[in-house]
């Protein structure tokens, strides 16, 4: 509980520190190089080189050309442009959009608004692994389904779906309409996987492809969207003519420059980074479930993120668990109700078939660059404490393979009618 | 909604800063303090007839359970101990903290008197909670009406037992009051953010639009006034 405690920083799949090299040169577009690249005088091309420099740079990492770069104000800002712009571009062709129970909200939301639209959503489910099949995927297709959208790594279980394959499957749906200009078109939020998997667009048939700065140690407010040639799309901010009037407003250029760099580095480093960070994942995890009882692994041991540890410790509350850890100098996060906003519990963990109880419970760890064994063996000096004096507290004990509630009972009773799983009880 | 609702229900949305101290940080020091050392824990399964009378309570809102044990002296009524357990968060732990040492400090309260104690009590005691944890602290004294119920029960004073029923608002889509109250305490504020919560979208006749405003205005002023 000591102020000066060394922090052990955890979750970088929400918030990752930004990079000196990357920092270095975004430095010069935050003081004295501060023209608009819209401008035609020497301040303003010199801003305009610095963007086209780094829409090549990243053009080139994703196998893309320069002008399927579209620079955005992050991963939501990316997500929503996809879905919401090539939606309604393509709406007299069809209104039936495919994606999974295990995205990200900036994706389910818009798909929520694009449903007031007209348009119709399927989600298609995920194993108890957290892993789509692509059969499903192509099961859901029909003649007016214009979009399809399955993240790359999962950003709270870390579980990767099959992008490359999903990415055929909808390739190949399209090719064989007459009208090859309908659709379906493949889209992928990439942002927890930039930095460990490969990005190549034509490896992943993606036809559009999201990523977020900060999640790659650049700068928070830039994202990219990769927009394959001959993808239509509208535009959902209105304004100058920037970024092929794709994307209204001036150009964030130290932004634009820091994004790339960091994905330089973060492709640079990228194999040997992953090994290293599979090890201690590794290594943490199975000492998690041997040392600490009743943890539960969330998501497939092997096919997820290098830097990615999401368990359930059963029977105690994931807000609790954090604080106190916190308390100790680590952070970490949870898909617990009581820190979401919305007080729901994580909707990737029930939508592995867990009951509420085990999302209640879950801690994620997101390991990063910085992340050492020691840091490792430290919060492993400290948790299994921390998880004696909850359980202590804690009044349920949850099956390892539970399914649905352990106290149905606790929200029902005395006449009081209640809703818990969306099960009504009495 | 009058402006003054509104202001009441646009100010409850800074969740961060407590607004009895100002203190920007995500709980009080009160908190903190039973949060990290909470009183009257139950540590060990309690023996046959070791107290008086208990009851569990779930939140339907956000998933947290909690139990609770009381022993009631015989000759005064009072309250002599009260142990808890929660699977509950930190604003479920250390309003129940509180909440336990409020009911048993001073020689303890009455059963009845304890009764009387809101969530707005616990709440000033503590120094505040975010607004959107504030659902946690009536998951105390829910455990504590489901508690005493059951010691009137066992005691035969039967007329005192409080169920807590539910009043259907829309007979059709079968919409109570409890419903409204927790869609309030999710941190719905206005009716379309209540609708969203109960997925009613239409279908709702005006009187029945208006009965749900009343009782919006009635537990917003109840749990966050």
């Amino acid at each position: 509980m000591d102020a000066n405690i060394k922090r052990i920083y955890m979750d970088h799949a929400a918030a990752t520190p930004l990079d000196a090299r990357v920092r270095e040169v975004m430095m010069p577009y935050l003081t004295e190089e501060f023209g608009n690249a819209g401008s035609l005088y020497r301040e303003g091309r010199r801003a305009k080189d610095a963007v086209d420099d780094a829409r090549t740079s990243i053009a080139h990492i994703l196998g893309a050309h320069a002008d399927e770069i579209i620079f955005t104000s992050g991963g939501t800002e990316g997500d929503t442009m996809a879905l919401a712009g090539v939606a309604r571009a393509y709406a007299d062709k069809g209104r039936h959009i495919i994606s999974t129970t295990i995205e990200h909200h900036a994706v389910l939301h818009t798909l929520d608004a694009l449903k007031k639209e007209g348009f119709e959503i399927t989600l298609v489910p995920v194993g108890q692994d957290g892993v789509v099949d692509p059969k499903d995927i192509e099961r859901a297709l029909r003649a007016d389904t214009i979009l399809v959208s399955v993240m790359y790594a999962n950003n709270e279980i870390g579980t990767i779906q099959p992008i490359a394959e999903i990415g055929k499957i909808v390739r190949k749906f399209r090719a064989a309409k007459a009208d090859l200009s309908s659709g379906p078109f493949f889209h992928t939020d990439a942002c927890q996987a930039a930095g460990y998997l490969d990005l190549n667009v034509t490896k992943l048939n993606a036809d559009m492809l999201v990523l977020n700065g900060s999640k790659i140690y650049g700068p928070k407010g830039s994202g990219v969207l990769y927009l394959r040639r001959g993808t239509r799309m509208r535009p959902i901010i209105f304004g100058g003519a920037q970024e092929g009037k794709r994307r209204a407003g001036t150009e964030n250029v130290a932004g634009i420059v820091g994004l790339a760099r960091a994905l330089e580095i973060a492709n640079e480093n990228r194999e040997q980074e992953s090994a290293r960070l599979e090890d201690l994942r590794g290594y943490f995890t199975s000492r998690l479930t041997r040392e600490i009882p009743r943890t539960v692994l969330n998501g497939d041991a092997k096919n997820r993120l290098p830097n990615n540890i999401n368990v359930s410790i059963l029977d105690i509350e994931g807000e609790a668990t954090i604080l106190y850890l916190d308390a100790h100098g680590v952070a970490c996060s949870t898909g617990s109700a009581c820190t979401s906003e919305s007080l729901d519990p994580s909707h990737v963990i029930l939508a592995l078939g867990r009951p509420y109880e085990y999302a209640h419970a879950s801690i994620r760890f997101t390991l990063g660059r910085e992340t050492t064994k020691q840091e490792i063996d430290r919060v492993m000096e400290v948790l299994p404490e921390v998880v004696t004096t909850l359980r202590r507290i804690s009044p349920i004990t949850v099956a390892e393979d539970a399914k649905g509630m352990s106290h149905p009972e606790a929200f029902a009773g005395e006449g009081l009618r209640v809703k818990a799983d969306s099960k009504n009880y009495k | 909604m009058d402006t003054q609702d509104n202001k009441k229900l646009t100010g409850a949305k800074i969740d961060v800063i407590n607004h009895y101290t100002g203190e920007k940080w995500y709980y009080s020091d009160i908190v903190k303090e039973h949060f990290f050392k909470p009183q009257n824990i139950l540590l060990d399964a309690p023996k046959d007839d070791e107290y008086d009378a208990s009851g569990m309570v779930g939140s339907p809102a956000c998933g947290d359970m909690m139990n609770m044990w009381i022993k009631v002296d015989p000759q005064t009524g009072r309250i002599k101990d009260l142990k808890w357990k929660t699977f509950g968060c930190g604003s479920a732990i250390a309003a129940t903290s509180m909440y336990s040492v409020m009911l048993t400090e001073n020689g303890g309260m009455t059963v009845d008197d304890a009764l009387k104690v809101k969530p707005q009590d616990i709440m000033l005691r503590l120094g505040g909670l975010p607004n959107r944890k504030i659902h946690c602290s009536v998951l105390a004294d829910k455990a504590f009406q489901k508690t005493a119920n059951d010691y009137y029960r066992k005691t035969g004073q039967n007329e005192k037992i409080v169920v807590e029923g539910a009043r259907v608002i829309d007979d059709r889509l079968n919409i109570t009051d409890k419903d409204i109250e927790e869609a309030v305490l999710e941190g719905a504020q206005t009716l379309e953010e209540v609708q969203k919560k109960l997925k009613v979208g239409v279908g709702l006749s005006e009187e029945t639009l208006t009965d749900i405003e009343q009782l919006i205005r009635f537990y917003a002023e109840k749990y966050y006034g």
